[in-house]
């Protein structure tokens, strides 16, 4: 399974007085593409935003147990710390409105109080926007607002964002539900190539679309990792009942 | 005959609703048609650049005035803005007993008379201070301004959706730099607004400067000094018995509707040039 980067150990999380994880183990492999599936209000997102530690920007979240990057407990970091080393993109395309195509790349940058020189700006929004698949869309429009882009460019232009902070893990929430099929599409490849240099770990609704970009997926069902494999396997011959019903569309 | 009958009485109640709506606003037109007809006559360049001229001697202008409204308005905007816009974010990021209490307190700042905010500014700048000043002035007319400020702040960092933090958290950045970075240009606008409605409810009070700012025949810049402000200037010259006086009063009220009506167009470009789209 290759080299493990993140490790899920005993996890617990949920909002107020009820868990809506329960005891996750799961360890995801580097470089690598990691779907994370299930039915509604199972838990997923709720996983995910607590590997980049802003699920308890919710003042009633409440969380137990570890998850380790690289061996290194991110409960035990600074969040701000957690968060440039794990990036993340959203459901809706959130660029920053109030900035241009160009400050929004190196929007990390100016956040976290990044002093750069020209030269260097120029060069990671070059990048980062190249490995977004954006670089020839937007290079004549660098210095217009983000938010002109059409919906699909605003969330390839979102990812140049986290790229651009040169994080070791990318997190997508269900990247593409917004978007029509053929900004789906384009998403989707992009996501393809960018697994090759960077672990990706993605929420998805779509089982099909799981099954085009990820190599291994985790199935939660009811707050708890029911089945985690290879992708192939999963889908061929699921261990448990209730991924294969979900799979074929019984609930969810 | 019946559903005639009911026809009859539907259009007779609209025709009523527009008389009233029309009653409603008569009183603005006759109070632009009046201040026009008796003040377009004192208005020449002269008015803006000349000091008022001692009774009998016709001419003269109101530069005193035009000055120290001005010095009163930027004074005051300096005071409330950083407050108000720092209180408006607070209350509109923090929910607790403490910030409903803030709340409900800045609602009773703005129902106060502002004859009251004039006394408090008198007893707590004037008095220390040993004089009346274009600060103490410019003190009352911000605590005014305060609660402009502090709902528009307020209402438009609501808007400011969650997704916009959560981007700008989930890159690593601190909750100031948030907050300086991404709430705050993106509720530009509205503090924009706020500055502008405050600006237009302060220009024209009279009653917090009668003994704050107290007046000023001469052009004054020290904001220590006595100064003079428009409202002020069409309270002392409306008030006097001499003809040539009453002429300057009509003119200077018709610079402070112009004014006023002039802010008011530019909330509305305000409103539509700075948008920000989500």
């Amino acid at each position: 399974m290759g080299d493990k980067i993140l490790k899920i150990e005993n996890f617990y999380a949920g909002y107020g007085h009820t868990w809506v994880l329960r005891n996750i183990n799961l360890e995801i492999p580097e470089k690598k593409l990691t779907a994370i599936m299930g039915p509604s209000g199972c838990g997923k997102s709720t996983l995910i935003r607590c590997i980049n530690r802003i699920h308890e920007l919710n003042p009633e979240a409440i969380y137990r147990g570890h998850i380790y990057l690289n061996g290194k407990d991110i409960y035990k970091m600074h969040p701000t710390i957690v968060r440039r080393k794990i990036g993340m993109v959203f459901q809706k395309p959130n660029p920053f409105p109030t900035m241009s195509v160009y400050e929004n790349v190196i929007a990390g940058y100016i956040l976290n109080g990044i002093k750069l020189k020209k030269e260097e700006k120029d060069k990671i929004v070059e990048d980062a926007l190249k490995k977004a698949f954006l670089w020839n869309e937007v290079k004549d429009v660098l210095h217009r607002k983000g938010t002109f882009l059409s919906g699909g460019q605003q969330q390839r232009l979102c990812i140049a964002r986290a790229l651009a902070m040169k994080p070791e893990i990318l997190l997508l929430d269900e990247p593409t539900s917004a978007l029509d099929p053929k900004a789906t599409s384009r998403i989707e490849e992009l996501i393809v190539e960018l697994k090759k240099t960077i672990t990706i770990v993605m929420v998805t609704h779509n089982i099909a679309q799981a099954v085009r970009v990820s190599d291994y997926t985790a199935f939660i069902y009811l707050g708890e990792l029911v089945e985690f494999g290879p992708t192939e396997k999963v889908f061929a011959a699921p261990e448990r009942k209730e991924t294969e019903e979900y799979l074929v569309g019984k609930f969810g | 005959m019946n559903s005639r009958n009911r026809v009859v009485k539907d259009n007779l109640f609209k025709l009523f609703v527009f008389l009233l709506a029309a009653l409603s606003i008569l009183p603005l037109f006759l109070i632009i048609f009046q201040t026009v007809r008796n003040g377009i006559s004192a208005i020449n360049p002269e008015f803006f650049y000349k000091l008022p001229k001692p009774p009998g001697e016709s001419g003269g202008g109101i530069l005193n005035s035009l000055v120290g409204s001005f010095m009163l308005v930027i004074l005051a905007t300096a005071f409330s803005v950083p407050i108000g816009t720092l209180t408006g974010i607070f209350i509109a990021e923090v929910r607790n007993s403490f910030t409903e209490l803030l709340r409900t307190l800045v609602n009773i700042l703005q129902g106060l008379p502002s004859i009251v905010i004039g006394i408090l500014a008198y007893l707590w700048v004037v008095k220390p201070m040993g004089g009346f000043s274009a600060i103490s002035g410019a003190v009352a007319l911000a605590v005014m301004m305060l609660p402009v400020i502090i709902k528009t702040t307020e209402e438009t960092v609501r808007l400011v959706p969650f997704t916009l933090r959560e981007a700008s958290f989930s890159l690593g950045a601190t909750y100031t730099k948030t907050i300086i970075k991404i709430i705050l240009p993106a509720s530009a606008r509205g503090i924009l607004s706020g500055i502008i409605v405050g600006t237009s409810r302060i220009i024209g009070e009279t009653a917090p400067l009668l003994f704050t700012a107290f007046g000023n025949p001469f052009v004054n810049l020290n904001p220590m000094k006595p100064t003079d402000a428009l409202p002020l200037l069409i309270f002392n010259y409306a008030m006097s018995p001499y003809e040539e006086w009453h002429k300057i009063a009509w003119g200077a009220s018709l610079v402070l509707i112009i004014v006023v009506l002039g802010l008011n167009l530019l909330l509305k470009m305000v409103g539509k040039r700075w948008e920000t789209k989500f």
